[in-house]
């Protein structure tokens, strides 16, 4: 048996993908890149993913943290259905923050739902960053 | 140790279809994390069954959308396929960008499909260092055929060859005269060329092209590449750019290729993880014991070359004073 070998610092994995029928790729990619500029491993699974293929991917990916983009307005349908996919999947320990916009009220009663954190237009890309850090710290 | 009742628990949640599980241990592979160790150890008498075939080629020329068109073959002819997609790590930030799977399209409950993304995390030659265990990880864990995508390669990234059965080289209209197809690496890997997009004007010139170049003569193995067009935009030629994956296959067991090629790829695959324990071993003796490190000295003050002192690190630290 070999000597454990001392694993090397790894790479935070996140998915980044857009639920729903929304259009507006721009702030996901926007923030894909900058994450990626931070030395984490985006997965980038783009536009028009269901939660149930959002849930999929960030189990086959393991990754440490879900990112969802949000203009729709159908937030309070398809964040909670993800929420409830991951915890019945055996994965509800993976944080997920969101991003797009996301009406304070709404924002409120997601966040009690289990939504890590929510960015809202003006945020900046360090605060979204160093907050999916430290997301991802906890859980891993 | 012996296989099968004495797996660890990690190798036997894989093989009974746990993909948690799977991902986990992919993930464990991917940081080298000892933890990993044994379950790939264990798995490795339960791979070398499915079909490894990897698509290889610039980017852009389409290796994602054909990887989906092809996943859709398969699911269509009742095979399970795990997919491996590899894009490139920055050389500056460590980080990237995994965009393979966006243009995977397939029911989202459908268990026969396992698609994971890997960064290529410093390696050089359009996979990662992991893509190699990872592959037999889905081999072992049951699924009929692997597929894995490169990153976009350049005229030498040939990595894929120590690891797929098949290779497959994607190209697209107007990439360059057919010297280009003379040059040498990315093309002599080739077991099928496949032309892309053949949607696109110039597509019977670049396939004419790879064709004279087949007909220039292969390799020593025999074995004449085919070359595939195919688009899928307006879905064209998959089921033909797969039944060349099956008769590729069927050649490498007719003909003994396939005794051959795995040999050499699994010598090389050896050597290649020795080497880097020695020299691992190596580089922490230099440093570490004092008679090795005296032999540094003799190096940086020029007393002795580096040739020499490397002669005596090979062959003991006895020699060395």
């Amino acid at each position: 048996m070999a000597k454990p070998r001392v694993a090397k610092k790894s790479p935070i994995r996140v998915l980044i993908a857009k639920p729903g029928l929304d259009g507006h790729d721009r702030g996901a990619k926007v923030v894909a890149r900058a994450m990626r500029d931070a030395g984490m491993e985006v997965i980038y699974a783009g536009l028009r993913q269901t939660p149930e293929e959002i849930v999929r991917a960030a189990l086959e990916e393991d990754v440490d943290l879900i990112g969802l983009s949000i203009l729709s307005g159908a937030h309070m349908a398809l964040f909670p259905r993800v929420l409830a996919l991951l915890k019945e999947q055996g994965a509800g320990r993976i944080p997920v923050f969101a991003g797009g916009i996301i009406p304070d009220e709404d924002a409120r009663r997601l966040k009690k739902a289990g939504i890590r954190a929510i960015f809202g237009p003006g945020t900046s890309l360090e605060e979204i960053v160093t907050t999916a850090r430290s997301l991802a710290r906890r859980t891993a | 140790m012996t296989e099968g009742a004495r797996l660890p628990a990690a190798a036997r949640a894989i093989v009974r279809g746990d993909r948690i599980a799977l991902a986990r241990t992919i993930t464990a592979v991917e940081n080298g994390d000892s933890s990993a160790d044994r379950v790939v150890r264990s798995l490795y008498a339960r791979s070398g069954r499915a079909p490894v075939v990897g698509l290889a080629g610039p980017l852009g020329v389409g290796k994602s959308s054909l990887v989906s068109a092809l996943v859709g073959r398969l699911r269509a002819l009742g095979k399970t396929v795990g997919v491996i997609g590899v894009d490139p790590s920055s050389p500056f930030t460590g980080g990237s960008v995994l965009g393979d799977r966006i243009r995977l399209e397939r029911r989202p409950d459908d268990d026969g499909v396992f698609f994971r993304s890997m960064a290529s995390r410093g390696a050089a030659g359009g996979v990662a260092a992991a893509t190699r265990e990872v592959s037999r990880l889905l081999d072992a864990a049951g699924f009929d055929i692997v597929l894995v995508e490169t990153v976009g390669s350049g005229q030498v990234d040939v990595a894929i060859r120590d690891i797929a059965s098949t290779s497959i080289v994607v190209v697209v209209p107007h990439l360059g005269d057919e010297v280009q197809t003379l040059k040498a690496g990315l093309f002599e890997i080739a077991d099928i060329f496949c032309v892309n997009k053949v949607d696109l004007p110039g597509a019977e010139v670049a396939k004419r092209d790879l064709a004279e170049l087949v007909a220039l003569g292969g390799g020593p193995s025999g074995w004449a590449p085919p070359v595939v067009g195919t688009s899928t935009v307006v879905p064209t030629g998959i089921d033909e750019l797969w039944e060349a994956v099956v008769a590729h296959e069927g050649f490498l067991d007719s003909s003994g290729e396939r005794t051959r090629g795995e040999r050499a790829r699994l010598s090389s695959e050896i050597v290649g993880l020795a080497s880097d324990r020695i020299g691992r071993d190596l580089t922490r003796r230099l440093e570490a014991e004092p008679s090795l490190r005296r032999l540094l000295d003799d190096v940086v003050s020029r007393r002795i070359d580096p040739r020499t002192a490397a002669d005596r690190l090979v062959h003991g630290s006895r020699r060395a004073r």
